[in-house]
């Protein structure tokens, strides 16, 4: 028996060099290994504004707080405090994320100081009024999409690999998703969406990429261009800190009704 | 009044520019105005138009890494017609200090229980501040010690009230009062301690997958009054707001199964005339992104019953209430929310229309109607059935 699993051992690199991967598979070990990568980050908080523009022009702001805690083996917890438009100030955004069941999220509103726990089902919806659907800012698990490589591809003068995925999850806005990922970093440069019609949607882009704590990289602008509607979403981060040893305590009922 | 307000002005200006350096201030100002389609009941209440200023602002202070703060919230309206609408309330003036197992807060606030939405009837920590609004969602600041004990299997908040509110009602000239007319200045309690009765109350939270739970106990002085009717010296008639020391038991349920939510409250009071029973039940069910749009339309359905028939003080004794709510996901946060709640006993109904839209960046627009129909001489809506209204509401966020 022992000899078996040792000769399994030596002659699996040869089989899968004989049976070369499938796109599928190349396009899972990528992402699985962009995960890898970006895993051990313990928390993070990090200040984020949008600036929402339609297509005459006109612009409307948010200004919000996002305090992440990273989950191994589930999807992150995460706490959203709005600052602005001054009218929600104080509106908390909790959310407990899972790979394929539904979120739990719940909703602090800070006239009535009332927490109400709402529906994760909404996932295609607009996020405040913008370019982004929940399901964009929700945590990115490995086992919500079926990934396929599709080609490696130069853009903006970066290498990177080209792979389209597909939504696991119920109540995507997506048919499909086509991600370019930066070859050095692992992180993605753009991203574009398909409606459930399978017509081209949106566009993201993410640009000025920094690297924390040596390890992680984070971009300062997430530009969302939505091709149908002509509206888009610039979203900058800022004062992103890291391992600021918040644990599930930070990410409860009781501290969502803290928010201000 | 008026140097009561100059020198709620002084006192707030001098506040904001010492405290200006520490902390942050924000807060709001608006306009309302209310419009009524017919002339009153009784003819002291005089007008069919009516505008109202509201302010109220916030300082917020935080320090040892967040874990202490303290917030101070005033309020303040002043009523073109009501002086019993012309206010000022301390809405929050509270201490707070957070630790890993448990949180403290010591001051003035406001505490809200339950899950429903036509009714909120297991919530009883604050005194309604019934002036505001006839959806009874306003509230007094409630002085209080609150101590939360946050452990794995949910959170237990212990309360100590030491002084109570009572309720305010609209004054003579007033629309949407009682017929005849309710009068603070004689309410009696069944405590000889009064106001300073010490109230207790206990409840106990937690959520355990897509449920979430709430149980607790209320010893003290009940927040709605019954009304004993009354004559002054000259023979007219008046409602004496008569507050019983009361224990309340109530448990909320929420459980929330993709776009439904289910949602129940029930609770056993004993001490306010006979022991009673009274529940809220129903759900809200979400279509999202409806017709091909980013909007949001939701409907509700609620049941709401209290054991004392017609010598129920509360409005909702044996009604269905139905809703829909459209949410506009867009830049302007558009939402309507309209309801109908229908009391099966006396065939009375109210209608009722919210909206709001944000203007610009830091105006919000708010709309609201309440209409009443069919309501028999028996019911308690009946002495408000000629106040059908439209409010606007219009904000500014600073």
């Amino acid at each position: 028996m022992k000899k078996i699993s040792i000769l399994a051992i030596l002659l699996t690199p040869l089989l899968n060099h004989a049976y070369a991967e499938t796109p599928e598979e190349k396009g899972l070990s990528i992402v699985v290994e962009a995960d890898i990568r970006d895993t051990g980050w313990t928390d993070q908080i990090a200040d984020m504004s949008m600036l929402l523009k339609n297509k005459q022009g006109d612009s409307s702001k948010r200004v919000m707080r996002i305090t992440t805690l990273e989950v191994p083996g589930d999807g992150d917890k995460s706490l959203i405090t709005f600052d602005n438009p001054k009218d929600i100030k104080g509106t908390g955004f909790l959310s407990h994320t899972h790979s394929l069941t539904p979120d739990d999220q719940w909703l602090y509103l800070p006239a009535l100081k009332r927490v109400k726990r709402i529906s994760s089902s909404n996932k295609s919806g607009p996020f405040v009024g913008s370019e982004y659907a929940y399901e964009d800012i929700s945590s990115q698990e490995v086992e919500k999409y079926k990934y396929k490589w599709l080609r490696d591809e130069t853009l903006n003068g970066r290498e990177s690999f080209v792979i389209e995925r597909f939504p696991q999850y119920e109540h995507s806005g997506y048919t499909r998703q086509i991600l370019w990922l930066d070859k050095e970093m692992y992180q993605p440069l753009q991203l574009e969406f398909f409606d459930r019609k399978n017509s081209q949607l949106k566009t993201l882009q993410f640009l000025d990429y920094k690297q924390y704590l040596d390890q992680y990289w984070r971009p300062g602008v997430m530009q969302m261009t939505n091709h149908q509607n002509g509206k888009s979403t610039r979203l900058t981060w800022s004062d992103y800190k890291f391992k600021n040893d918040f644990n599930d305590r930070d990410f409860d009922k009781n501290t969502l009704k803290r928010a201000r | 009044m008026r140097i009561f307000i100059q020198s709620l002005f002084l006192f707030l200006i001098a506040s904001a520019s010492t405290l200006s350096q520490a902390g942050e201030w924000s807060g709001s100002a608006g306009l309302e105005f209310r419009g009524f389609n017919q002339t009153a009941k009784d003819t002291q209440q005089d007008h069919n138009t009516n505008f109202s200023f509201v302010f109220e602002s916030e300082y917020f202070h935080e320090w040892d890494d967040g874990d202490q703060s303290i917030a101070f919230v005033p309020y303040l309206r002043v009523d073109e017609h009501d002086d019993e609408r012309t206010h000022f309330d301390i809405r929050e003036l509270t201490y707070l200090k957070v630790a890993e197992d448990w949180e403290l807060r010591i001051g003035i606030r406001k505490v809200f229980w339950g899950v429903t939405e036509f009714q909120h009837l297991v919530d009883i920590i604050n005194q309604t501040d019934l002036v505001e609004n006839l959806n009874t969602e306003d509230k007094f600041g409630q002085p209080m010690i609150n101590l939360a004990l946050i452990n794995d299997w949910g959170t237990v908040d212990l309360f100590v009230m030491p002084y109570f509110r009572e309720r305010n009602f609209p004054g003579t000239s007033g629309r949407l009062r009682s017929l005849p007319e309710t009068r603070e200045d004689r309410s009696q309690f069944e405590s000889a301690a009064k106001e300073k009765h010490i109230d207790l109350a206990v409840r106990y939270s937690h959520y355990i997958g897509d449920w979430d739970i709430g149980l607790a106990h209320f010893y003290g002085t009940s927040r709605d009054p019954r009304l004993l009717l009354s004559t002054d010296s000259g023979g007219n008639p008046f409602f004496i707001p008569f507050y019983d020391i009361i224990n309340q038991t109530s448990v909320d349920i929420q459980t929330t199964k993709n776009n439904m939510l289910w949602k129940f409250e029930a609770l056993h009071r004993i001490g306010q005339g006979m022991t009673y029973n009274a529940l809220a039940g129903g759900f809200e069910y979400t279509f999202t992104g409806i017709i091909e749009t980013a909007i949001d339309l939701g409907v509700l359905s609620e049941y709401h019953y209290d054991d004392r028939d017609d010598l129920s003080t509360n409005m909702l004794e044996d009604d269905i209430a139905i809703g829909a709510r459209l949410v506009f996901n867009d830049v302007q946060s558009s939402e309507v929310l309209i309801g109908l709640v229908w009391d099966r006993d006396s065939g009375g109904k109210f209608f009722n229309i919210e909206a709001s839209r944000r203007l610009g960046n830091s105006w919000l627009l708010e709309l609201q109607g309440q209409f009443f129909f069919n309501q028999k001489s028996n019911d308690l809506a009946f002495t408000i059935s000629r106040d059908d209204h439209i409010e606007l509401f219009l904000t500014y966020n600073f």
